[in-house]
């Protein structure tokens, strides 16, 4: 069986744009959450959110015209910029740009993300209201299309492999990381370009997800302490934005360049919870068969498990996923450290499993479970190291990566050392 | 230069992203001021707005230079 190992990252994050920028951050315990200043929130219910930091881009801040120049920027939603941004960064740090065509061939795109460009869709409209049809750009049907992200990728670095997107909600980004990992292991490509990318923070978008009562509502006055993973005190997610994207490559086509592997994608496993639209399985058994079907792939078995980068959102949700992961680990549950990064980043929706993936994927690098902070109260009693407010030194050989969406849609990702 | 002609180079080095001495009478947006397709149904677009016309699609299509975009406002406004 052909494995699957990771060279490149790249990351566009809430806390920085970079990924040792992003990762010191993390370990350090810091929030991206403040104020909402993307568009005025007065109308909406929650005014914070966790927004890219927009600057020159010194100090962690992002700067597009770094990424996009100002005359394409214009005709593409913010997720696709922030999606080309990661992908370049990923690109480079795994240098393969090849100029040859059969190397191209073998080099494939699966971006995806969870709503695509919901913000140009809800002023175009607007425009069209006012202006009509005729004022309807042409640019705007690919500057929206969830898919463009793998097409723009595509065509700047001339990878003409498999070209394909996720769209599965919030586990959007770990389904095209473990999908690209198939085509891979399948034969279809030697190298994949993988992650998600995500721009919702926007009126339509606030106000959709408040609708659905899933938003943090009540830390107006603290937006930092507002996500707050298995807290008493939590009440629903904070909305983040960015792009986390990795390059997978074929292990010994990487090893034959001499490229730099931070871990092995270990294993992948998908379920369906046929629930409810928003809302889990009240026990988390589908999380669960995820989790274990990860853990299949991989030939592992629970207790190899030494980190697990939770979905949890800082929802009631929390407890449900930390019921699968007991049961899951049995007596090997004291043993295991979870955290969520989310108390930090916030919810990046479709690139919440890519981001994820990539802090578990630096967990095994430095050794190191990044902590979930906010954690002052905990909601219940678990054997489980929840890594509360600081970042846990320890042996992590194995991680695992937890994404669960809308519509009942479960992927979990596991990474570890090479073997 | 005419008035018309300012604010139609303007558009054009606006959406187009090249310097403005290269928009002569005769460049093309296509062949000289990299413009796709899809460029050149915007900047017939950005035109409209500007100076409150409407520019037929068959119009549109003999619209290939900067010296064409100019006189045919000129006409019709």
């Amino acid at each position: 069986m052909r494995r699957v190992v990771v060279t490149g990252l790249g990351l566009v994050t809430p806390l920085a744009c970079g990924v040792e920028e992003s990762w010191t951050r993390i370990l350090d315990g810091q929030s991206g959450a403040g104020p909402i200043t993307r568009f005025d929130p007065s109308r909406v219910t929650t005014k914070y959110a966790c927004e890219v930091k927009y600057g020159d881009g010194s100090d962690g801040t992002f700067n597009p015209d770094d990424w996009m120049e100002p005359k394409e920027r214009r005709k593409v939603d913010d997720f696709i910029l922030y999606g080309l941004a990661a992908a370049e960064q990923a690109v480079k740090d795994a240098g393969w740009t090849p100029e040859d065509e059969e190397s191209r061939l073998r080099t494939g795109v699966m971006i995806g993300s969870g709503i695509g460009g919901l913000n140009s869709i809800a002023e175009t409209t607007l425009l069209m209201h006012e202006k009509g049809p005729r004022r309807v750009s042409p640019f705007f049907i690919p500057g929206a299309l969830i898919n463009l992200i793998s097409g723009q990728v595509g065509i700047r670095y001339g990878f003409k492999g498999p070209n394909h997107a996720v769209v599965t909600a919030c586990s959007t980004g770990a389904h095209a990381i473990g999908d690209a990992a198939r085509l891979i292991k399948y034969g279809d490509a030697d190298v994949m370009v993988a992650g998600g990318a995500e721009a919702a923070i926007c009126e339509i978008g606030i106000a959709g997800f408040n609708a659905c009562k899933a938003l943090s509502t009540k830390r107006e006055d603290d937006p930092k302490a507002a996500s707050r993973p298995y807290d008493a005190d939590r009440d629903g997610f904070v909305m983040g934005e960015g792009a986390g994207i990795v390059v997978l490559e074929e292990y010994e086509h990487a090893k034959a360049r001499g490229a730099n592997i931070y871990a092995e994608v270990l294993g992948y496993g998908l379920s369906g919870d046929a629930y409810h639209i928003t809302a889990p399985s009240e026990d988390g058994e589908g999380g669960e068969r995820s989790m274990r079907a990860a853990l299949k792939d991989a030939g592992l078995e629970p207790k190899d498990i030494d980190y697990i980068n939770a979905h949890g959102t800082s929802t009631m949700a929390d407890v449900i996923e930390l019921g699968a992961v007991e049961r899951m680990m049995g007596d090997a549950a004291g043993k295991v450290t979870m955290s969520s990064t989310k108390s930090m980043t916030g919810h990046l929706l479709g690139a919440a499993g890519a981001i994820e993936a990539i802090f578990s994927i630096l967990a095994v690098r430095d050794q190191v479970a990044p902590p979930t902070i906010n954690l002052d109260n905990p909601a219940v009693e678990s054997p489980v190291d929840l890594a509360p407010n600081k970042k846990v030194e320890r042996e992590i050989n194995v991680a695992l990566s937890n994404s669960f969406g809308f519509g009942g849609t479960n992927a979990s990702v596991l990474v570890g050392k090479v073997r | 230069m005419s008035d018309v002609a300012d604010r139609v180079k303007k558009i054009v080095v606006e959406h187009l992203g090249v310097e403005e001495d290269k928009v002569t009478e005769t460049a093309s947006f296509i062949d000289d001021l990299g413009a796709d397709s899809l460029d050149t149904v915007e900047l017939v677009m950005a035109f409209e707005e500007e100076f409150g016309i409407e520019i037929p699609d068959d119009a549109a299509e003999t619209i290939q230079t900067f010296g064409d975009a100019v006189k045919f406002i000129s006409e019709a406004s």
